[in-house]
C-alpha cells in the first residue's frame, strides 16, 4: 500500500513539476499571418503593423519578454494616436472665439471642416459632448475650462478606443497573440504534454489515494492537526500561494498561461468546436479537480451514505450540467448555459449581452431565461423549505462541490469564534445587497438605455463587482485560501446566493440538525470539522437543535460526533428551534 | 484523546470561547485548592492567595487507580485522566515502536486506540474473557475484541501484568500473569478510577469512597457541595450505583446544583441510565440497563449484523415484559424515544415495534428494524403473537 502511495506521488508531483515549467517553455515569434487573423478591424491591423515592424518576426525566449514587448508596442500605438487626435489648445481658442457669450454646437462643424479623419473624429465626438453645454452663456474663461474638460475626456476614454486599443482590446489581443505566437511542440501534440502533466497528476492522485481502501471505513482523522499540508505548515502555504497566483494569471494575466490553454485545445474543439479559451481550461480542471477528489471523498466517507450520494450529485452536476451540457450549447450554436447556476451566485445573468442573447435564441434562449427566473423565485425557496440549504450547496453547487471535494482535507480550518460569525454576517449580506443594487442599475439601463441608475453609472458598478466579487472573492480568495480559512471561505463569506438560501433556511425550512437527548460530551469534533465555522457544539451541549442560515448540510458533523449525537433532519417546522435543554435530569425542566 | 491523535487542537476541546467567563462575569482561577476552612468559607490556593465564598462546589473528579506492580515507577509507565497524562503521554510515546496497555475499559481502548494512530504496536492486557466484559454482555463484548484484533493490537484476554522491567529507570518490558515477556517502551496502566477526596481531607467534609451527598447534592457542611466524578451517594437510587464516573452524571449534578444555589433547591434525579462511547469505529449507546449478566427474571435478545460492526442486545423482564434497557453497536438511537419508553415502562414487543421511530441514523443508512423484529419474532413466537391477539 505504502509503495503505491509514494509511487502516486512521484507521479502527480512530476506531472505538477511539468505543468508548471510548461509557462516557460518554448520561444515567441509573432508572425503577419497571425495578426492578419487576430485583428479583424483592418484600420486597427494596419496601425498595428505599421508600429511592431521590429517586433514582427522577432524570437523571444520567454513569453514574458514578449508580452512586454507587445505591451510597448499598444502603448506606442495609444500615445501617438492620443498625440494626432489630441484636442489642442488652439482648437480650443478658437472655438472660445466663435462663440461669443452663448454656446452653439453649429461651430463645431465649422471649425473642423475638413474630411482628413483627425478631423472627421473631433467633429463626431465634440458633437457628442457639446450639447451638454448648448445655448448655455458662458464667458471665454467658463467656456475654456468646459471644452478643456471635454478634450481631457476624449483622450481619456474616446481616442484609444475609437482610434486606439483600449484595455479590453489589448487584453483580448496580448493573449491570442502570445497563444498564436508560441513556437514550441505544445500546440502539436497537445495531448502528449496534457497527459504528460495534466495525466499523470490525475494517475498520481488517483494512486495515492485509492490505497486508502485499505483502511476500516470510519472517521479517519489522525495526524490532521501534525500536518504540513492540512494544518497551514509551509506544505499549505505553498498549496494556497500556488492556488492565488493560479488565479491571478487565469483571471487577470491569462497571457503568461497560453501554453496550458493550448494543452486542452484538442479536447475543446472536439466538445464544442472551438478553439480553448482560458475558462475552458478552467472548466476542464475545476471537473477533474472534483472528480478525483470526489472519489478520495467517497472513500474518506465510504461508511457513511449520505456522503457516497452527494459527493456522486456534485461530481454529475460539475461534470454535467457546469461543463458538458454549456460546451455542447456552443457546439449547436445555442446560447452557454449552466442550468444549475443560479442569480446572483451567477451574477451576469441579467446582464444585457446576455439577456439579448437569450431573447434572441428562440424558444429554447426563452426557456432558459424563464428556467432562470423561476429557480430564482420558485425552485429557491421550495427546495429549500422542504430541504435546507444543503440541496444547492453540498448537492448540486459548483463552488460547493469544489469545496466538498478538493476542499475537505481542509474544512477544519475554518475560524468558530463569535467575531468571525459576526463578521461573515456583515460581509455576505452587504455582498448580497451590493448583487441586487447592482443587477437593479444593470436592469434600468437594459430598460431605459440611460447608465446612470440612482447614484452609480450602471457599467462601472456591474464592472466593479465582476473583478471584486466575481473573480477576486469568489475565485482567488475563495479557493487559493483553502489552505488559510477552510474550505468555504466564499461560500460563507461572499457568496450572495448563500445569503439568500440562509436567509429562507432560517426563516422558513422544515431542515434542522437535531442533537440527541443528553449524549453530547463537548468534545469539539463537530465545530472543528464545520466548515462553515458553526460552533456546533454551542448547541449540541445543550441540547438545541442546530437551525443556521449557513450551514450547508454537509452532514460532517454528525459524521465525525463520536457519541450519535447530531442527525440532518426534515420535519415539520413546528418545534424546529428546540429548547436548550437536555435529557437525563428528570428534575430540570424549562417553561413552555 | 483526540489532541494526541491530531483530530483536534488542545484550544478545540475547551467547551466556550475564552471570552465566554467573563462575558458571564465567571473569574476563572488557575490554581489548586490548597485548604479549605469551612467554618470560614476560606479556601487558600497553592499560589497563597485566599478566596472566600458562601458557597462552594466541589468538582475534584478522579484520580487514576494504580496497580502495585514492581516496577510502576519506571518513567514511561503512566494513566490517563487529564490534560497533564496527556503531555506526559506525549513525552512518554515520543518515537517510541511498542507499548502495552493494561486494563480492558474504556481509558483503556481510549490509550489503545491514540497510541495505534501514531502506528505504534500496542500489546493490550485485559484481565476478563472479553474487551470490557465487566459491563459488556459477552456478545457484544467479543465483538468488540475482535474489532480491536483487526485493528492490528495484538490483544491478550484474561491476562494481567505481573512486573514492569526496566533499565536505567525507564521501562524495557513487561511480565505477564502468564510468564510472558513483552518487550516495550511504554506501559500504559488503565485500570479504573476513583474519587479524589484527598483535596477534601482533613476539611470536615465526610467522605467514604468519595465525598458523600444528600439528595441535594450537599456535603455534611451546610453550603458546600460536591458534584462528579467525585461524588458518592448517601442514599440509593434504582438501577444506579452509589458513585458514576460518567460526563453525564457530573453534567447532570451540575444542573441540580445550579438551581439550588440559585435559589431554587432541586433534588438530584436522574432518569434512565444512558451512556455512550466509540471503540474505533464502532459507536456505542446504551439505554436503560443492561448488565453484563442477565439478573434473575430477565430474558434478552441479541441481534449481530452479518458485518460483526453492528449490534443490538435488548433485555426485559419475562414476567411483565417490561423493556429494561438496550445495548446499541453501530446504529444510532433516539434517547429521547428509549427515555420516555424506559420512564413510561413500555413493554418488549412495543420496543421491537416502534423501534424504526427511535433510530438516529442519518439519511439513507442502511436500515435493520425489519430484519431485527424478524429475527426476534422467530425466537420469540408466543411473545409477539400474544400482543397481536
Amino acid at each position: 500500500m505504502n509503495i503505491l502511495k509514494t509511487f502516486g506521488l512521484i507521479i502527480f508531483l512530476s506531472g505538477f513539476l511539468l505543468f508548471n515549467a510548461l509557462i516557460f517553455f518554448g520561444t515567441y515569434q509573432l508572425r503577419h499571418e497571425i495578426v492578419n487573423e487576430k485583428i479583424s478591424d483592418t484600420t486597427k491591423r494596419e496601425l498595428f503593423l505599421k508600429s511592431s515592424q521590429d517586433f514582427i518576426g522577432k524570437t523571444f525566449t520567454t513569453q514574458f519578454a514578449f508580452v512586454s514587448n507587445l505591451k510597448a508596442v499598444f502603448r506606442t500605438i495609444n500615445d501617438s494616436q492620443a498625440e494626432r487626435y489630441r484636442i489642442r489648445q488652439g482648437e480650443i481658442d478658437t472655438l472660445v472665439l466663435l462663440n461669443h457669450g452663448r454656446f452653439s454646437v453649429a461651430t463645431i462643424d465649422s471649425l473642423f471642416n475638413s474630411e482628413s479623419d483627425i478631423s472627421a473624429f473631433k467633429r463626431k465626438i465634440l458633437t457628442q459632448y457639446a450639447p451638454s453645454i448648448e445655448g448655455k452663456s458662458l464667458d471665454s474663461k467658463e467656456l475654456t475650462s468646459e471644452l478643456q474638460g471635454f478634450a481631457q475626456t476624449i483622450e481619456k476614454y474616446n481616442t484609444i478606443n475609437q482610434v486606439g486599443f483600449d484595455r479590453y482590446q489589448i487584453n483580448e489581443l496580448s493573449y491570442s497573440l502570445t497563444k498564436a505566437s508560441a513556437v514550441n511542440p505544445i500546440a502539436k501534440n497537445s495531448i502528449f504534454f496534457l497527459l504528460i502533466t495534466v495525466g499523470f497528476c490525475v494517475a498520481g492522485a488517483m494512486l495515492y489515494i485509492l490505497p486508502k481502501v485499505g483502511l476500516h471505513p470510519g472517521i479517519k482523522n489522525n495526524g490532521i492537526f501534525f500536518s504540513v499540508m492540512k494544518n497551514t505548515g509551509w506544505l499549505g502555504i505553498l498549496t494556497g500561494t500556488w492556488l492565488i497566483l493560479f488565479y491571478i494569471l487565469l483571471y487577470f494575466y491569462p497571457e503568461y498561461i497560453t501554453n496550458w490553454i493550448a494543452l486542452v485545445d484538442p479536447i475543446s474543439i472536439a466538445i464544442n468546436g472551438h478553439e480553448a479559451g482560458r475558462f475552458f481550461l478552467y472548466g476542464f480542471i475545476y471537473t477533474l479537480c472534483v472528480i478525483v477528489m470526489g472519489v478520495r471523498m467517497m472513500i474518506h466517507y465510504r461508511h457513511s451514505k449520505y456522503h457516497i450520494i452527494r459527493t456522486l450529485s456534485v461530481m454529475f452536476f460539475q461534470l454535467c450540467f457546469a461543463f458538458l451540457i454549456p460546451e455542447i450549447l456552443i457546439r449547436l450554436n445555442k446560447p452557454y448555459f449552466d442550468f444549475k447556476n443560479i442569480w446572483p451566485l451567477d451574477y451576469t445573468f441579467f446582464f444585457d449581452y446576455r439577456l439579448n442573447e437569450l431573447i434572441d435564441s428562440g424558444g429554447l434562449g426563452i426557456f432558459m431565461l424563464g428556467w432562470g427566473i423561476a429557480l430564482i423565485i420558485v425552485g429557491v425557496p421550495v427546495m429549500v423549505y422542504f430541504f435546507g440549504k444543503r440541496w444547492y450547496c453540498s448537492w448540486v453547487c459548483g463552488c460547493g462541490g469544489l469545496a466538498e471535494t478538493l476542499g475537505d482535507p481542509f474544512r477544519h480550518l475554518s475560524n468558530k469564534s463569535l467575531k468571525a460569525w459576526k463578521i461573515e454576517r456583515w460581509i455576505v449580506h452587504g455582498v448580497l445587497v451590493f448583487a441586487i443594487v447592482m443587477t437593479a442599475g444593470v436592469l434600468y439601463t437594459f430598460f431605459t438605455g440611460a447608465s446612470w441608475f440612482l447614484l452609480f453609472d450602471s457599467y462601472v458598478v456591474r464592472e466593479v463587482y465582476g473583478v471584486a466579487i466575481g473573480s477576486i472573492f469568489a475565485g482567488v480568495v475563495g479557493t487559493g485560501f483553502y489552505p488559510f480559512m477552510g474550505n468555504r471561505v466564499w461560500c460563507r463569506f461572499g457568496c450572495p446566493l448563500a445569503a439568500y438560501l440562509g436567509l429562507i433556511q432560517r426563516f422558513k425550512s422544515r431542515f434542522r440538525i437535531t442533537t440527541n437527548g443528553g449524549q453530547c460530551i463537548s468534545c469539539g469534533n463537530c465545530s472543528t470539522y464545520c466548515e462553515m465555522g458553526i460552533d456546533v457544539r454551542w448547541y449540541a451541549q445543550r441540547g438545541q437543535n442546530i437551525v443556521r442560515s449557513s450551514c450547508v448540510g454537509c452532514g460532517v458533523c454528525s459524521s465525525v460526533c463520536p457519541r450519535g449525537v447530531l442527525n440532518l433532519e426534515v420535519k415539520d417546522e413546528e418545534g424546529r428551534f428546540g429548547k436548550p435543554i437536555l435529557i437525563g435530569n428528570n428534575k430540570i425542566s424549562l417553561p413552555d | 484523546m483526540y489532541v494526541y491523535m491530531g483530530h483536534l487542537k488542545f484550544e478545540h476541546t475547551k467547551p466556550y470561547e475564552d471570552s465566554f467567563w467573563k462575558k458571564n462575569k465567571i473569574d476563572l482561577y488557575f490554581d489548586t485548592a490548597h485548604n479549605i476552612d469551612v467554618r470560614s468559607k476560606r479556601i487558600t490556593l497553592s499560589s497563597g492567595d485566599f478566596l472566600t465564598y458562601d458557597i462552594l462546589v466541589i468538582a475534584a473528579g478522579s484520580v487514576s487507580n494504580t496497580l502495585d506492580t514492581p516496577g510502576k515507577n519506571l518513567s514511561g509507565v503512566q494513566s490517563l485522566y487529564g490534560y497533564q497524562d496527556l503531555q506526559l503521554m506525549e513525552k512518554n510515546t515520543h518515537s517510541i515502536r511498542r507499548a502495552v496497555v493494561v486494563g480492558g475499559g474504556l481509558i483503556g481502548i481510549e490509550m489503545v486506540e491514540m497510541l495505534r494512530s501514531r502506528k505504534i504496536d500496542v500489546t493490550f492486557l485485559v484481565r476478563e474473557r472479553e474487551f470490557w466484559n465487566v459491563a459488556l454482555p459477552l456478545e457484544e463484548a467479543s465483538m468488540i475484541s475482535r474489532h480491536i484484533r483487526s485493528h492490528g493490537v495484538e490483544l491478550k484476554l484474561g491476562t494481567q501484568l505481573k512486573e514492569i522491567q526496566g533499565d536505567a529507570g525507564r521501562v524495557t518490558s513487561i511480565i505477564t500473569s502468564n510468564g510472558e515477556k513483552i518487550e516495550c517502551e511504554f506501559v500504559g496502566i488503565t485500570v479504573g478510577v476513583s474519587p479524589n477526596i484527598s483535596s477534601v481531607a482533613g476539611t470536615g467534609i465526610e467522605t467514604r469512597s468519595g465525598i458523600l451527598v444528600d439528595e441535594y447534592l450537599q456535603t455534611n457542611i451546610p453550603d458546600v457541595y460536591a458534584i462528579g466524578d467525585c461524588v458518592e451517594r448517601k442514599y440509593e437510587l434504582r438501577g444506579r450505583k452509589k458513585i458514576e464516573q460518567v460526563w453525564y452524571t457530573g453534567r447532570m449534578m451540575g444542573e441540580v446544583v445550579a438551581q439550588t444555589i440559585c435559589g431554587k433547591p432541586t433534588k438530584y434525579d436522574p432518569g434512565p441510565w444512558f451512556n455512550s462511547a466509540k471503540f474505533f469505529d464502532i459507536e456505542y449507546q446504551t439505554y436503560g440497563n443492561v448488565g453484563p449478566l442477565l439478573q434473575p427474571g430477565e430474558e434478552d435478545f441479541y441481534w449481530e449484523h452479518s458485518s460483526g460492526l453492528k449490534s443490538m442486545h435488548l433485555v426485559w423482564n419475562s414476567q411483565t415484559l417490561e423493556f429494561v434497557g438496550v445495548n446499541v453497536f453501530g446504529i444510532r438511537l433516539r434517547h429521547e424515544s428509549f427515555d420516555k419508553w424506559l420512564q413510561e415502562g413500555k413493554d418488549i414487543r412495543f420496543v421491537i415495534e416502534n423501534l424504526r421511530l427511535a433510530n438516529f441514523d442519518p439519511e439513507f443508512f442502511q436500515r435493520h428494524e425489519e430484519e431485527i423484529a424478524r429475527q426476534f419474532l422467530a425466537k420469540y413466537p408466543k411473545l409477539m403473537k400474544a400482543a397481536h391477539a
